[in-house]
């Protein structure tokens, strides 16, 4: 199992979704993705279409200032 | 009520499906086409567009002015339409100057670019199509075109694939 870890606080729609995609595709069954995003619509629809797209979406929490971290597994 | 009766009964959840016409060559429509194509296949859905009239020239092998086509008109009407990168924009095109300066804002605000999208929509596997009809006109093949264009359609198979889903006309 590993951890990798996606920046995607400078991304903007779509490349915030199409990088935690193409980044998960990317991973084996039960791999751990951390994912740092800003919030507002990257921190209320990643983690939703991550679920919604059946991987488990482990924590979410607070970084600092508007960044968030979202701990994906696939 | 038998246990099969009951699991027949239940509502089958269609997958998400979004089909987009790809009909203008517009820079900043194709941007919207494929800002739509990959934020959705990002998100799961299932994403197919169907490129027809100007909008074949999104997916040109050859991304620049090039006689293009089969015959004599066909070749010179290529060359005026173009590939993706001499895409005009819809409005206050300038001669060409406005795609450039739209390329450089985007780069510059770090939004992904109109080849960047492109190129994710190949990666994201974003079905693409082009019309038979169109490529029949403007004596275009199917080699003419990247090869993720899975195949040449006509209107009833477009209609057949994307039924079920949303359908958007750009």
């Amino acid at each position: 199992m590993t951890t990798v870890k996606l920046d995607i606080t400078a991304e903007h729609c779509p490349m915030t979704f199409v990088k935690t995609k193409i980044q998960l595709s990317k991973l084996q069954s039960g791999d751990i993705l951390e994912v740092l995003l800003m919030e507002g619509e990257p921190l209320q629809n990643v983690p939703k279409s991550a679920r919604e797209q059946g991987f488990k979406v482990l924590d979410i929490s607070h970084v600092e200032g508007q960044v968030h971290k979202v701990i994906i597994e696939k | 009520m038998e246990i099969s009766d009951i699991l027949t009964s239940l509502p089958v959840k269609e997958p998400k499906k979004l089909s987009i016409i790809s009909f203008s060559g517009d820079f900043d429509k194709l941007v919207a086409t494929f800002t739509l194509a990959t934020g959705a296949a990002a998100i799961g859905y299932e994403v197919h567009i169907f490129f027809t009239f100007w909008g074949l020239d999104a997916i040109k092998q050859k991304q620049g002015r090039a006689f293009v086509g089969k015959g004599f008109l066909p070749k010179i009407f290529g060359f005026f339409m173009g590939g993706l990168r001499s895409a005009p924009v819809s409005r206050l095109n300038f001669l060409g100057l406005s795609p450039k300066i739209f390329r450089y804002l985007m780069r510059k605000k770090n939004v992904a670019t109109l080849e960047e999208l492109v190129e994710a929509a190949k990666v994201l596997e974003v079905n693409m199509y082009a019309c038979e009809m169109a490529m029949h006109i403007l004596g275009l093949q199917k080699s003419d075109f990247i090869h993720e264009v899975k195949d040449v359609l006509g209107v009833a198979t477009f209609l057949e694939i994307s039924e079920g889903g949303r359908t958007l006309f750009i």
